[in-house]
């Protein structure tokens, strides 16, 4: 996936069009056929969600070398927003029938905060859910990369700055109902949650904004943008020197990230119909890294791939060793960065090499994993 | 000038007073007072009588009264002790005409304590507290009978300052009297109290001082009591400023031993450990893990556990430490971004780990001689935990810069980190010396755990809570660099307590550290290195 531009884009775009048809049309379909039940319908909407957001997660780190640990506040922020939307539709219709929003009743909140007004027009949310994540990710990144601050300080301060978003959002006081966060959304749009023809369609909007994404996503990592993108990831200093304005391009990277976070969460709250601040903070940004290392760090469809199967994972064994499940993560972080650097695209590459090379006897050259980066510095 | 005249406002209430106390109890026949005692007309003017007698004579006298220990037998009142033996009211048994102790005849009613006057036997047998034996009680109860506004208690202060040895119960007893006599009719007595209480800053007088004012007509009484207000206005203000900066020092001091070992591994050699909370969880464990044995198997020798606790977390972690750098850490040199996702998975594991085997939470006990607090001024206490991890962080400073500067393996460690390759060349084992730095870093933060458990729950959580404060530490104070971790350590916990009271509030903690952190993103905007910055290749390197 990483050739040059404008070379074999025609395979590519095929796959993206199987691709395509298989989620977005050809699963929905098998689901009003019954072959697929609901729950998987709205267990895959959820994955394919999260698939959007490992490909922003991909963007700047995979291509660009930068860890990110603030994207779950970019996806917080998405759902956070949508969620608002909802809780407004609904209220009214709770439990002790006032205007606003059942959480608030029980914090002797009884008219709306002035920054939840805005959240009652549905374009202003999802507004909201795209440009506020950029909007940040910009103001984030015009205050680091522009200093200079870069490789492990960013990381370091984006991961601080999760750890704080994750702290004020836990507190009653911001309104954003605290530890249980978001939930009993009743509609979304107009349409009701309950029905299972709207939880399809969500589905299929979800599948095709990914492809939308992964078109995005493409036509940036084949651009010359891209290019420069791989080589600040590969020697920024060089850019530099070539007199290259490399942090432009990080901010730019870094707010398409945001964004498609934003948006990852805007498609994910009606779907999963709660969002909580344990979503928002260090350890799930920490997961979506997971995901694209796992999948293969540097291409889209690792990412992709990652998102949905490590996400699989997590629903089978959540559900079968719920308390294993945390030590059985962290040994994948361990075992993906040091065993399967390129993750399972990377895997799947040296596995074709490996068969190429005893069918036609060739001595292929070592396999250099894609986009793993022997020597930041 | 005010001091020499509470000063001399004692003594003058020492000798006057002390004259009439010296009379009292001679010449009072308590022999004849008991009699009228026992009869139910003259009671309540004989316990009139006593109310300020300090004597302990009458302490038993009303003890058995109130009891109902009292009788009168054959024309003497005597009292029935425990085992059922008389004696007389001076404490002497009483004999029968044969020689023999007396026995109460059966049906033998005890005196009885009209209930209108038993608040006020009450009150006389508390004001003899100011007597009792245990000096913690004696101050206590001088307290009380400061803030009762009652002036039959002056005269039983006085006696009691007049014999009182213990320094902290005679303040005590001055600053009750004091408080009385704010209500003396006597002005200049007014006045002596008004200049000693503003000259102790005694705010707990606060209110009696108000009301004094309120309805004062002495013109120099009022101006001293204004006067003593604003004094202890001020000493208010100052003992918080004290309190806010002691308890930011001591919030600095736990940050500086977290980061230290922070400082080594990330500071020096550039990994990023996210297990580095974990580590701090482990020294934590060790404690209670120690503390329990102790309990188990050596219940005589509690009190020292965690003196055996500090070391072996020290140990524990270090090992820890040494296997995860052979096992993980070593073949990810020089990929820091890798390194962070890898040890924030071995934390994961850890975390977990230790959420199955211990529980959910445990706590560990501060031993005995940690426990209470010194009272550095009235109404301020340093708690002696605190002050430890004040004194510990320090010791922990001094050991690795000792050990870092001033010893020959610190010779190699930062030959090392300097120029790897200059420092192989020159016969270094780099292989040796990267483990030991890294598993030196991660014991620090064993010792780190092991103190914090004094102050915290020991919870899997732990870690978490305290690794995001750590590394803005070492990258607000520029790695490499030591100074720079202390400097940013106490600066970090000062500013937090500083602006804590500034927000107030139940969250004002959580407000004080996003604000905090704000505060370092925009200062590291105007020196992105930090505050001290390795200048030269080196630095360019590790960023």
């Amino acid at each position: 996936m990483t050739s040059a531009p404008g070379r074999s884009w025609d395979r590519g775009l095929v796959w993206v069009g199987i691709f395509g048809a298989v989620f977005a049309v050809g699963l929905p379909l098998a689901n009003v056929l019954g072959y697929v039940s609901d729950y998987y319908l709205n267990l895959f909407g959820k994955y394919l969600a999260l698939a959007i957001l490992a490909l922003g997660m991909d963007l700047i780190w995979g291509y660009t070398g930068i860890l990110s640990l603030g994207q779950a506040i970019f996806f917080g922020i998405g759902a956070y927003s949508i969620g608002m939307h909802m809780m407004l539709e609904s209220s009214g219709k709770g439990v002790y029938g006032e205007p606003v929003p059942d959480f608030m009743i029980w914090n002797q909140v009884y008219a709306l905060p002035l920054f939840w007004k805005p959240y009652t027009s549905a374009v202003f949310a999802i507004g909201s859910s795209l440009l506020l994540p950029a909007l940040l990710a910009t103001v984030i990144g015009v205050l680091t990369f522009r200093r200079r601050l870069r490789g492990t300080y960013f990381a370091i301060l984006t991961q601080a700055i999760a750890f704080a978003v994750w702290l004020m959002l836990n507190r009653n006081e911001m309104k954003l109902g605290g530890t249980n966060g978001l939930t009993d959304f009743k509609s979304v749009l107009g349409f009701s949650l309950s029905s299972q023809g709207t939880l399809r369609a969500l589905y299929v909007v979800t599948a095709a904004v990914l492809v939308g994404s992964l078109l995005l996503a493409r036509a940036i990592v084949r651009s010359k943008t891209g290019l420069v993108l791989e080589a600040i990831r590969d020697n920024e200093r060089r850019l530099e020197f070539l007199g290259y304005d490399t942090a432009g391009f990080k901010i730019f990277v870094f707010a398409v990230s945001a964004a498609l976070a934003g948006l990852s969460g805007l498609l994910y709250a009606p779907q999963v119909g709660i969002i909580t601040p344990s979503q928002v903070g260090v350890l799930p940004s920490l997961e979506i890294v997971i995901w694209v290392a796992f999948g293969g760090r540097g291409t889209l469809w690792g990412a992709l791939l990652g998102a949905i199967s490590v996400n699989w994972l997590r629903s089978v064994l959540t559900a079968t060793y719920p308390r294993l499940w945390p030590i059985i993560l962290g040994g994948l972080f361990v075992a993906v960065i040091l065993l399967f650097p390129a993750g399972l695209i990377g895997l799947a590459a040296r596995c074709k090499k490996l068969l190429a090379r005893r069918r036609h006897g060739v001595v292929a050259a070592a396999v250099v994993a894609p986009g793993v980066n022997h020597h930041t510095a | 000038m005010h001091t020499l005249v509470a000063v001399l406002a004692a003594a003058w209430v020492l000798t006057g007073l002390g004259g009439r106390a010296a009379a009292g109890p001679g010449a009072f026949d308590l022999e004849a007072a008991a009699s009228r005692l026992a009869a139910p007309a003259t009671q309540k003017d004989v316990l009139g009588e006593l109310a300020g007698s300090s004597d302990p004579a009458v302490e038993r006298l009303l003890r058995a009264l109130k009891d109902g220990a009292l009788y009168a037998w054959k024309g003497r009142t005597v009292l029935l002790g425990d085992d059922g033996g008389l004696t007389d009211v001076a404490g002497r048994p009483v004999l029968d005409s044969q020689g023999q102790p007396a026995q109460l005849e059966s049906g033998a009613e005890a005196v009885a304590l009209d209930e209108a006057h038993f608040g006020l036997v009450r009150r006389t047998l508390e004001r003899f507290e100011v007597f009792g034996r245990d000096p913690l009680k004696r101050q206590s109860a001088a307290f009380r009978l400061g803030t009762s506004g009652d002036p039959a208690a002056i005269p039983v202060l006085a006696r009691a300052l007049e014999g009182e040895t213990n320094g902290d119960v005679r303040v005590a007893l001055e600053d009750a009297l004091a408080k009385l006599r704010l209500r003396s009719s006597d002005a200049a007595d007014r006045l002596g109290a008004v200049k000693r209480l503003g000259w102790r800053a005694s705010e707990a007088a606060v209110p009696q001082l108000q009301a004094l004012l309120a309805g004062e007509t002495d013109p120099a009484v009022r101006a001293a009591a204004r006067t003593a207000l604003q004094d202890i206005d001020r000493f208010v203000v100052q003992r918080n400023a004290i309190g806010y900066l002691f308890n930011g020092v001591s919030l600095g001091a736990v940050l500086l031993l977290m980061s230290l070992g922070l400082a080594v591994t990330f500071g020096l050699m550039g990994i990023i450990n996210m297990a580095h909370g974990e580590m701090l969880m482990l020294g934590s464990y060790t404690a209670y893990v120690v503390q329990e044995i102790f309990a188990a198997w050596f219940p005589g020798y509690v009190d020292s556990y965690f003196v055996v606790a500090l070391p072996l977390a020290f140990l524990v972690a270090g090992v820890v430490g040494l296997a995860l750098e052979w096992g993980v850490i070593r073949f990810l040199y020089g990929r820091p971004l890798e390194t962070l996702i890898v040890t924030w998975g071995v934390g994961m594991i850890l975390q977990q780990g230790a959420r199955l085997y211990f529980g959910d939470q445990t706590s560990v006990n501060s031993p005995t001689w940690l426990r209470g607090g010194a009272e550095v001024l009235t109404g301020l206490i340093f708690p002696w935990s605190r002050i430890f991890i004040v004194v510990l962080a320090l010791a922990a400073l001094g050991a690795l810069w000792l050990l870092l500067y001033r010893s020959y393996a610190g010779l190699n460690v930062r030959a090392v980190m300097q120029n790897r390759a200059m420092a192989a060349c020159l016969g270094v084992s780099t292989r040796r010396v990267d483990a030991v730095t890294f598993s030196l870093g991660t014991a620090l933060a064993g010792v780190a755990g092991c103190a914090l458990a004094l102050i915290g729950t020991v919870d899997p959580e732990v870690g978490k809570t305290y690794i995001v404060d750590s590394f803005m530490v070492v990258v607000l104070g520029g790695v490499g660099k030591l100074v720079g971790t202390v400097v940013a350590a106490v600066c970090i916990g000062v500013s937090n307590k500083l602006i804590e009271p500034a927000i107030g509030g139940t969250a004002a903690a959580v407000y004080a550290k996003v604000a905090v952190l704000v505060i370092v993103i925009w200062f590291l905007q105007w020196r992105p290195t930090g505050l001290f910055a390795q200048r030269g290749r080196a630095a360019t390197e590790t960023a």
